[in-house]
């Protein structure tokens, strides 16, 4: 399996007083991969997909895309990337179709030759070829902009949070199309906020501030969970967390959807914490193991 | 339910056929429901489901055509201005002056809710010192990172102590664990008496809620706590009862 993505010691700030956006990030993607960045806003990922993308220059390190260097090769990385950043920034007076012929004539292509790559994609859109861009819906928008950056057949895709904002249903077809663009050969960099999309990528990179706190896949990441992991329900969720925190064996405990997660110190009846619950006038008291997600292995990265 | 000892607490938003109607196009379909105080409601749909038009009804910036509504005991046609004085709202876009100091917006909405010179004072020292932003209460909103933003523009939205809050989106685009502090600051919310009324996209989110509502094509197609729903549905999480729903859906935004 070949390299896609080489990315050495990469660093950009914006400002000198400012925490760096991106800060010594080193990694690869293999070609072919449906590559994950995981974090918050803020974390750096639109900084690092846009220096990818020979947008912005790096202030220091090294990074290529297949063997070309973003600094100095970036009209051969432009020929072979397709990008669709995180604003919609296609032209709001075009319509639909005359926008994917704007994108195609610029890379020297046709609508119809690669026809084939966006067939599925643009059939949803086409019964709105003539209306203009600017007047599409969110879902519309979103599926146009992704027409566009795969007009010139790209070997490689970049797409900044294409999900954010977009609901349960299309962002579920949004992910097919994704694994679609991989089974193609296309290797596709896709950046998300969201942890349960991550669990749909071969590998994923965990950001924040600036840095990649872990890369691996799903399965792998959240082995690397290092307590056996808690779920906790009781009659009152508003005060659990605190009672459970008062416990002097709980190393940690937090919200997790109808549940609380929480992690006690090795050898801890758990027992004797239902009892202490009970104490504190909780009531239907269920504490039983879970196997941790993605998301709580990052939860422990970012706890202090 | 078992009746007998059920002592149900007042109710916050009471919804009676509720709709909204843009011509021949039904945004808000006679919808019904109702939510307790200190309850935490998740209010979910799809894009273009009418979540939007339904909550504008709610908080008294929309009129609706036909159906009653009451939020905080104020009816939605005849009491608006009441209405608006008992709700709180933080919206999906962050809705704070950037070009402010975390104290100035502080003062500046608590102005604007109509809080006394003396209690201003003393409720944003007490709002910066819970937030922990002694340090950071002269710097501009728009320096601070997203979570922190998000977390004071929530103490902002309850300076004035509503009856009920209206958080639209609220933890899109935090890390995980400024979302769990996020949610810790809602379940305390709640926990003080204030009914907390949320829309989101992110199903993982709808988990947090003692009960939610699924809209889909204007109309409320299912409702209950969570865990029941799943039961319902026979499905492992609210993100699969979700989208057994929507994708039934006709309309797109």
């Amino acid at each position: 399996m070949g390299i896609a993505v080489t990315i050495e010691h990469l660093n950009k700030s914006f400002s000198k007083t400012a925490a760096p956006a991106v800060n010594d990030v080193s990694f690869s993607v293999n070609a072919g991969e449906l590559f994950g960045i995981v974090g918050a806003d803020g974390a750096g990922k639109s900084t690092l997909l846009r220096m990818l993308t020979t947008l912005i220059l790096p202030d220091s390190g090294k990074a290529r895309v297949f063997g070309f260097d973003v600094l100095n090769d970036y009209r051969d990385i432009r020929k072979q990337a397709g990008y669709m950043p995180g604003r919609f920034s296609l032209y709001q007076d075009l319509t639909v179709e005359e926008n994917l012929h704007f994108f195609a004539t610029l890379f020297g292509t046709s609508l119809e030759a690669n026809y084939h790559l966006i067939a599925d994609i643009y059939k949803q859109i086409a019964p709105y070829k003539d209306r203009r861009a600017g007047r599409l819906s969110g879902g519309m928008k979103q599926k146009l902009a992704l027409c566009c950056a795969l007009i010139h057949h790209p070997e490689i895709m970049f797409l900044d949070e294409p999900t954010t904002g977009v609901d349960p249903v299309s962002r579920k077809e949004f992910w097919m199309i994704l694994t679609r663009l991989k089974s193609l050969g296309i290797t596709v960099i896709v950046s998300t906020p969201y942890m349960d999309e991550a669990g749909l990528c071969d590998r994923i990179a965990l950001m924040d501030k600036g840095t990649i706190l872990a890369i691996d896949s799903p399965a792998n990441l959240v082995k690397r969970f290092p307590y056996d992991l808690y779920e906790v329900k009781a009659s009152n969720r508003l005060t659990l967390l605190k009672i459970l925190r008062s416990h002097q064996r709980v190393l940690s405990a937090y919200a997790f959807g109808e549940f609380a997660h929480a992690v006690f110190t090795d050898g801890t009846d758990l027992s004797e914490v239902n009892v202490y619950l009970s104490a504190a006038g909780q009531s239907g008291i269920i504490i039983r193991p879970v196997a941790p997600t993605i998301e709580d292995y990052f939860v422990y990265l970012l706890q202090p | 339910m078992n009746i007998q000892n059920y002592s149900p607490a007042p109710l916050a938003i009471v919804a009676e056929q509720l709709s909204k109607r843009y011509g021949d196009f039904v945004a808000t379909d006679a919808i019904s429901f109702d939510v307790r105080e200190g309850e935490i409601f998740g209010f979910l749909g799809a894009n273009g489901a009418g979540k939007t038009t339904a909550m504008k009804m709610l908080c008294g910036l929309l009129k609706p055509t036909s159906g009653k509504a009451s939020v905080a005991g104020f009816d939605v046609h005849s009491q608006v201005q009441e209405l608006k004085r008992n709700i709180g709202y933080m919206g999906q876009k962050f809705s704070l002056y950037d070009d402010l100091s975390i104290e100035e917006n502080i003062r500046y909405y608590a102005g604007i809710y109509g809080l006394g010179r003396k209690e201003i004072r003393l409720k944003s020292l007490d709002l910066i010192e819970t937030l922990g932003l002694e340090q950071e209460r002269a710097k501009l909103v728009g320096s601070l990172p997203v979570g922190w933003k998000q977390k004071v523009a929530f103490s902002v939205a309850l300076l004035h102590k509503p009856k009920v809050l209206f958080l639209d989106e609220p933890t899109g685009g935090v890390d995980p664990l400024t979302r769990r502090q996020f949610w810790e600051m809602i379940y305390e919310a709640a926990g003080q008496g204030t009914t907390i009324f949320i829309t989101t996209h992110y199903m993982d989110e709808a988990e947090y809620c003692d009960r939610i509502s699924i809209m889909v094509d204007g109309r409320i197609e299912a409702l209950g706590p969570p865990a029941e729903l799943k039961e319902r549905f026979g499905a492992a999480s609210v993100n699969e009862v979700f989208y057994q729903l929507a994708r039934t859906a006709n309309r797109t935004e």
